[in-house]
């Protein structure tokens, strides 16, 4: 058994004469004896050597894929190596949220610097240390917005299913309305549609850039619209298209979200991934989570606290905007490494190359008979047909150790690239799909 | 300490990716961004000092004792952290095949299974991402259970007691219920007579956390949730203190029909300055058909996914903080049985130490034994000396531990909540205590003193109001 509890029988002996007990079962008498457990259900504890040998037993029932054409929500990037050394710090690792400023400095500042690079990357001017993911601060954004006039959610229907279903999940919570803005049949929001649907019960209306057929949105359209009928505009953005698309702030969107996975954090089976929030100073006061300030100490130096408390659960209580207590902090600081080793240059060339793969990826699918369902711009995802049975597709891919595209369940396969697939590995994935359909 | 844009220099770099060698594909210049991106210029090597100078000003659980009251704040071994970073873990797509996914969805069952017996559940949900989150999820199964059964209209009350977390209160609103505050009793536990005359046809859910936030266990558990039930409500276990109890009480036979986990406190997974956390939630049977996207299910041919029948729908994408719940898998088969006991035995022997230790110089909220933390008070020491709980605690900065939590619960004046944890070994706990008891000196000789401190950290005491009223939340380039 492994054991982390640093003490003799001498200790324990005399701490328990310390108290004035006899064994430590004493300091348990007010647990009813009906209810006292005789014994755990589980396992004798393991040697760390033990341990290891089984996890690693379970990592290896996993198949890794060397090559991923495969995002709809969870993207492969390279990940810079300074990445893992900075957030394995002991320090950052093991401390919990900076309640005491004097002693957390270098988280604060670490946050700080997070939220101001967030504010940059969707052009607004403020952002928060973090939610949960994506999905989730979408749904906490469009809680942002409701108040007792305008209590019902747009939500375009080309956003992913899981950011949709969460939202739906908060808008249960607190019984507020949701509609679906429909989805045209070029892939895109329909802006008619929007216009029919928006009135003065809405509080706001949600389109994710891009959309999750890889499209991108006419988003100040969007917006536009949304704010001539008093209705906020939150946009849920890519961070890594983010560097050459449009910002938030360009387009006028009141919020922005977004899940921070790309910068900098590995796929692990989906999480922890990183939700990102900024928005506008009006709306700043609104925000949920933890946010840092500058300000002083004593003796006039610069420092860092968390700050605007007044909005959060442990002073408001039931009158908080959101519960949300621990964040994803570990994960904003990777993605601050992230950003902070890629510089402007960095991030605008993996966005780049996330296009031009995708924009090759494309031209080369659509040869072989994958044609793409639609013809708006995309980014590094795309919807094509496909001529055989995605099923069949797909099982030979990963026989060759290829994940591919994702079957949809309407019809179609959503293809990915990013950095990672190039010339080289898209020939390969050509040459596999080649050999799956005797092409 | 500069900021990294303070460090940037134009030219300065790290190049990490090639140029493709794909030209004549490019954004059309009508769609592209015309703002410029503001990232800092850095070379690798000033990226890491700046990196390595804020780790040095950071109190972390290995830089010192950390008796954060609530939050449990034990050691992280070193072997969790290494099994969650094998690819085998990390480079798994989420919408991979689950046929090659096999290993993931074993963690989640096994991990699930275990927390099952823990806690006296019947099922176990890893989506959750924190305790808050948890939370919402379990008192979401609560709304979809009545309003399954055509109580939902009805039933529109949550109660809890005045000694409850924030996050109780704050959830309840998010889920759409309105606020029963109850007052606690002398004890420090449920006032039954204030219980009762709380429930109603109109009940949905009491939340309660037990062992609660005096550090006391209530010993009349079974008869709230007894009271709770025979008004047709359900009862909510907030699973923040379930370090004082586990493997000797489960929250499912104390008569809880929802539970939520704090996996980053109880079962030692690091809190990485605010999270990623993983706040599973655990239900009885008749809750469990409510649960989010997606349980894990064993059949013949490996593990399945599945959505239950009548699903609250997700509460993020795909299956939670995945990574962390490796880790805390890692910690149950490395302690076992007998080793989870020993850790809540000695959390709770080392929590009864210091507060016996520390009783000839503190008030206690409360006198009886505690669980694995307690409450003193400073309201003696405000009236008489004019220092607060926050000067002591910032005073005990200066003896090189971090304070314990301030000012909860909020039924306890001028509160400090120590949870020592089962890691800390009785020296580490007898310099604590002799901190504690000279603060307590310093404070009758010399209170002016206290209330500058601290002295030695690398910052000094904060303008809190000058951050709150005129925030700055991102760098400026020209000072304000």
């Amino acid at each position: 058994m492994a054991s982390y509890i640093p003490m003799s029988a001498e200790e324990r002996r005399a701490m328990l004469d310390v108290i004035g007990v006899g064994s430590p079962a004493e300091l348990f008498a007010a647990i009813p004896p009906r209810i006292k457990l005789p014994a755990l259900a589980l396992p004798p504890g393991q040697s760390e050597l033990e341990t290891c040998l089984l996890m690693a037993g379970l990592a290896a029932k996993n198949r890794r894929f060397p090559l991923i054409f495969r995002g709809a929500g969870a993207y492969w990037h390279y990940i810079p190596a300074i990445v893992g050394s900075v957030i394995n710090k002991e320090e950052f690792v093991t401390a919990y949220t900076p309640y005491q400023a004097e002693i957390s400095q270098g988280i604060l500042q670490a946050i700080f610097e997070f939220q101001t690079m967030i504010a940059d990357l969707t052009g607004l001017d403020v952002a928060n240390a973090s939610v949960y993911d994506g999905a989730s601060a979408a749904a906490e954004a469009v809680n942002m917005c409701r108040d007792r006039r305008r209590n019902k959610a747009l939500i375009a229907a080309t956003a992913p299913p899981m950011v949709i279903e969460t939202i739906r999940t908060y808008c249960f919570g607190n019984n507020s309305g949701l509609e679906l803005i429909p989805c045209g049949p070029d892939g895109l929001t329909d802006v008619a549609a929007l216009a029919a649907l928006l009135n003065d019960g809405i509080s706001c209306v949600y389109v994710q850039q891009l959309n999750f057929s890889g499209l991108i949105e006419d988003a100040a359209t969007l917006c536009q619209l949304a704010h001539d009928a008093g209705a906020k505009f939150i946009l849920g953005v890519n961070p890594i298209a983010a560097a050459i698309l449009p910002s938030a702030g360009e387009i006028g969107a009141d919020i922005a979200v977004g899940e921070g996975q790309p910068l900098g954090l590995p796929l692990s089976f989906g999480g922890p991934y990183l939700g990102l929030m900024a928005t506008g100073a009006e709306m700043m006061r609104k925000l949920p989570g933890r946010i840092v300030g500058q300000t002083t100490d004593l003796e006039g130096r610069r420092a860092f606290v968390l700050t605007l408390q007044a909005r959060e659960q442990h002073i408001r209580r039931e009158k908080a905007g959101s519960n949300i207590c621990s964040n994803q902090n570990l994960c904003a600081l990777a993605a601050s490494v992230y950003l902070a080793a890629m510089g402007n240059e960095g991030l605008i060339t993996a966005a780049q190359n996330c296009y031009a793969h995708a924009h090759y990826l494309a031209e080369r699918l659509a040869e072989l008979g994958f044609v793409r369902l639609h013809s708006a711009e995309f980014f590094h995802e795309f919807v094509t047909d496909s001529p055989m049975p995605p099923e069949r597709l797909l099982a030979g891919l990963e026989e060759r150790g290829i994940l591919g595209g994702l079957a949809l369940a309407e019809g179609g396969i959503l293809w990915c690239a990013t950095e990672m697939t190039g010339k080289a590995e898209i020939d390969a994935l050509v040459k596999a799909i080649r050999e799956v359909s005797g092409q | 300490m500069k900021l990294l844009f303070e460090r940037s220099r134009e030219g300065h770099s790290a190049q990490h990716l090639p140029q493709t060698q794909l030209s004549g594909y490019s954004l059309p210049e009508q769609l592209r961004r015309c703002r410029e991106l503001r990232l800092p210029a850095l070379a690798e090597t000033e990226i890491s000092r700046h990196y390595t100078e804020l780790s040095q000003q950071v109190h972390g659980v290995n830089s010192g004792f950390y008796p954060l009251g609530s939050c449990t704040m034990k050691y992280n071994p070193k072997i969790d952290e290494q099994i969650a970073s094998l690819p085998g873990f990390t480079g798994i797509h989420p919408l991979q095949p689950v046929s090659t996914a096999q290993g993931c969805l074993e963690v989640l069952d096994r991990a699930g299974q275990a927390l099952c017996e823990i806690t006296g559940m019947d099922a176990m949900s890893f989506q959750p991402a924190a305790g808050a989150h948890g939370e919402f999820t379990g008192l979401l199964l609560i709304k979809a259970y009545h309003q399954a059964r055509g109580e939902g209209e009805q039933r529109t009350k949550v109660i809890v007691p005045d000694s409850a977390h924030g996050t109780n209160p704050a959830t309840a609103t998010m889920c759409g219920y309105t606020i029963v505050n109850i007052a606690s009793n002398a004890a420090g536990g449920v006032d039954l007579d204030a219980l009762r005359r709380a429930v109603g046809a109109d009940t949905a859910a009491l939340m309660l956390t037990n062992p609660n936030t005096v550090g006391i266990f209530d010993p009349n558990i079974l008869e709230i949730t007894r009271i709770v039930h025979e008004a047709g409500g359900q009862c909510y276990y907030d699973g923040a203190n379930m370090n004082a109890i586990m493997g000797l009480a489960r929250p499912g036979d104390m008569g809880f029909d929802v539970v939520h986990l704090n996996i980053h406190k109880t079962f030692a997974t690091p809190h990485g300055g605010g999270g990623p956390g993983s706040g599973p939630c655990g239900c009885k049977a008749h809750l469990a058909p409510f649960l989010p996207a997606d349980q894990v299910t064993e059949a013949a041919d490996g593990y399945r996914l599945e959505r239950p029948a009548q699903s609250i729908g997700r509460v993020k994408a795909f299956f939670g903080n995945f990574l962390v719940v490796v880790k805390a898998l890692t910690y149950i088969i490395s302690l076992g049985a007998e080793g989870i006991v020993e850790a809540a035995e000695t959390a709770v022997l080392n929590a009864n130490y210091m507060k016996k230790r520390l009783s000839p110089y503190y008030h206690m909220a409360y006198d009886d034994f505690c669980m694995h933390e307690f409450v003193l008070s400073l309201a003696g020491e405000k009236s008489r000396f004019d220092v607060s709980a926050l000067d002591v605690a910032k005073a005990l900065m200066d003896h090189g531990m971090h304070p314990p939590t301030m000012y909860f619960p909020l039924i306890v004046p001028e509160a400090l909540m120590i949870e020592p944890t089962e890691t800390e070994s009785k020296d580490t706990l007898d310099e604590a205590i002799e901190a504690f008891i000279a603060v307590q000196r310093q404070l009758q000789a010399d209170a002016a003193s206290l209330r500058q401190a601290p002295q030695a950290t690398p910052v000094r005491r904060l303008d809190e109001t000058q951050a709150a009223r005129r925030p700055v939340l991102t760098y400026q380039e020209k000072e304000l």
